[in-house]
């Protein structure tokens, strides 16, 4: 079985981000740039997968700049066997994220598709949902917990309430939520075979797919900032704080 | 405008997530909530209640008992010619169903809203609720998820709407419901409670995480959270993980104590009226958006506090 992994390229989740002047979006310029975290678990994942047996070969799928190839090289050096960058300096929402992943999974015919459950840059959590219901596929959202056996696939979820398993038939869409597993890093000779492995360079409209936004951001505006706090100096004063709001 | 509000529930009964989703689509239009479940006849009853809604439709079969996407969203699809928006609270329900239903409909989803700014345009998080964006959708028909706390609940009392029955396609065979392991708690729920006490790594261990948390939440009537580090560090299930990627919160006090604020724990607190810090490090991020603020050891502080409170 062949797995697709779709990986972006984010802000760094350490970096704070910071909202432009004119309002128009979020500086990424000279900021550093990273796999977004859920798919690094998921490319992990699909690794696990194959050094179980229980998938042959690992396609990682990157949409977005020229650069996103440094994202990509990152995954074939965790262990992936081979990248395609479908290349756009467009912003793709997940929609149009949905539409390509599907023209690449109708030609590579994935087993499985692993990817993370939200990017945290956009943090809009739906490209895996959408994939899915385009390709008609069952969803395992939010995996904390993946077993292959035979043609179906178990997934435990993660819900507000605790954990939750399904079957899904396979082939199946899974995102990945943080506790799944724990990505490993690319050793050096690693990131030094990565970058003999083969990348194809594509565009959206190689694959047919019209990604005009249909979202229009009128406004990135900075989140309202709290007062400044004090600091009390012993306990007897934050129990009078505490008693004045009412609460206790 | 009228509008689809997908009813969260356990088959018994409604949750207060609904009744925030119910406020924030009768912004835009005239409320329809759809009971999607089996036996859920009491759910439908109580959605009938809710000030404000104007139908209740009622899907009752065994194929919509555990709300798997693969069967629900082509039931919702399938209404939706009948409506303009459909709307769900962002809780992991609302996020499983909706995206799938806006595919199924070929329009984006616009995804836990803050505010409603006009009939298409709405608020939004982005980058761990560092930025707010403003965005406009240009979509004929509308898939939203709806941020809980930003919203006031409506009441769930007052309401007299009409309970009509629906069928959809049923089982869609693609995907099963197998278990549920679910975290038992006497305590308020996470997202609805008042107060909020929440731990972080320097509770050392589980044992002394509820040893030192439990008197404070229980003198306090308050839930039990906790940052990603108590969580990964196994102290307490993930159900109590407060932030991006956990869940997000804003009680009218949240206590944080052992917990350094990470942007992304902060992303799921940071809207809690009045915030309290206890940390031994008077340079922990969390200070920077606390009201009160006590530098302390949390062994000898929190004893004490829960003693005089």
């Amino acid at each position: 079985m062949k797995i697709l992994v779709p990986v972006k390229r984010v802000i760094d989740y350490n970096v704070k981000p910071r909202v432009k002047a004119d309002g128009t979006g979020v500086d990424l310029a000279n900021v550093k740039m990273s796999m977004n975290p859920f798919d690094e678990i998921a490319v992990e994942e699909a690794i696990r997968l194959k050094e179980k047996g229980a998938a042959t070969e690992i396609l990682v799928v990157s949409i977005g700049p020229a650069k996103a190839q440094e994202t990509l090289r990152t995954a074939l050096a965790m262990g992936a066997d081979r990248a395609i960058l479908v290349q756009t300096d467009d912003e793709v929402e997940p929609l149009a994220v949905a539409k390509i992943l599907k023209a690449i999974a109708e030609e590579e015919q994935p087993g499985l598709v692993v990817m993370g459950k939200q990017a945290i840059d956009d943090d809009s959590n739906q490209t895996g949902q959408m994939l899915a219901a385009l390709m008609g596929r069952p969803q395992g959202t939010f995996a904390s917990k993946v077993e292959v056996s035979g043609d179906a696939v178990s997934v435990t979820r993660e819900v507000d309430g605790g954990l939750e398993t399904v079957n899904l038939k396979l082939p199946a869409i899974v995102t990945t939520d943080l506790r799944l597993n724990e990505p490993r890093y690319a050793s050096l000779p690693n990131i030094m075979k990565a970058k003999s492995k083969p990348l194809a360079t594509k565009s959206p409209a190689d694959l047919g797919v019209d990604t005009a936004p249909r979202l229009k951001t009128l406004k990135v505006s900075e989140p309202p900032v709290r007062k400044a706090g004090i600091r009390v100096g012993s306990v007897d004063e934050l129990v009078a704080k505490i008693k004045e709001l009412g609460v206790a | 405008m009228s509008i689809l509000v997908w009813a969260e529930h356990d088959n018994a009964s409604l949750k207060d997530a609904t009744l925030a989703a119910v406020t924030a689509a009768g912004k835009l239009g005239d409320v329809t909530v759809l009971v999607a479940g089996k036996g859920c006849g009491a759910v439908a009853e109580a959605a009938a209640q809710i000030a404000g809604v104007a139908k209740v439709l009622k899907a009752d079969d065994a194929a919509y008992e555990h709300a798997l996407a693969e069967n629900v969203a082509p039931l919702v699809a399938g209404l939706m010619d009948g409506f303009d928006a459909f709307v769900a609270p962002a809780t992991t329900t609302g996020k499983n169903i909706a995206p799938r239903v806006a595919a199924l409909l070929d329009v984006m989803q616009v995804s836990d809203i803050l505010s409603v700014e006009g009939p298409k345009t709405f608020t939004r998080p982005i980058y761990a609720g560092n930025a707010i964006a403003t965005v406009e959708s240009s979509d004929t028909k509308l898939v939203i998820t709806v941020r809980g706390t930003a919203f006031e609940r409506a009441a769930a009392t007052g309401g007299s709407a009409g309970i009509e029955d629906v069928t959809g396609a049923g089982d869609s065979g693609l995907s099963s419901f197998a278990g549920a392991e679910t975290a038992k708690s006497d305590r308020p729920e996470l997202t609805s409670a008042k107060v909020i006490v929440s731990g972080g790594r320097a509770l050392k261990d589980g044992e002394t995480f509820q040893a030192v948390l439990t008197p404070l939440a229980d003198k306090l009537n308050a839930a039990i959270g906790a940052s990603r580090a108590a969580v990964d560090a196994g102290y307490v299930p993930n159900d109590y993980q407060v932030g991006q990627t956990g869940k997000i919160v804003a009680p009218e006090l949240y206590i944080a104590i052992g917990i350094s604020g990470a942007i992304q724990h902060l992303a799921g607190m940071k809207d809690s009226k009045t915030i309290i810090a206890i940390n031994k490090d008077e340079d922990a991020p969390i200070f920077s958006v606390a009201d009160y603020g006590l530098v302390a050891d949390l062994f000898q502080a929190v004893p004490e506090l829960t003693e005089k409170l």
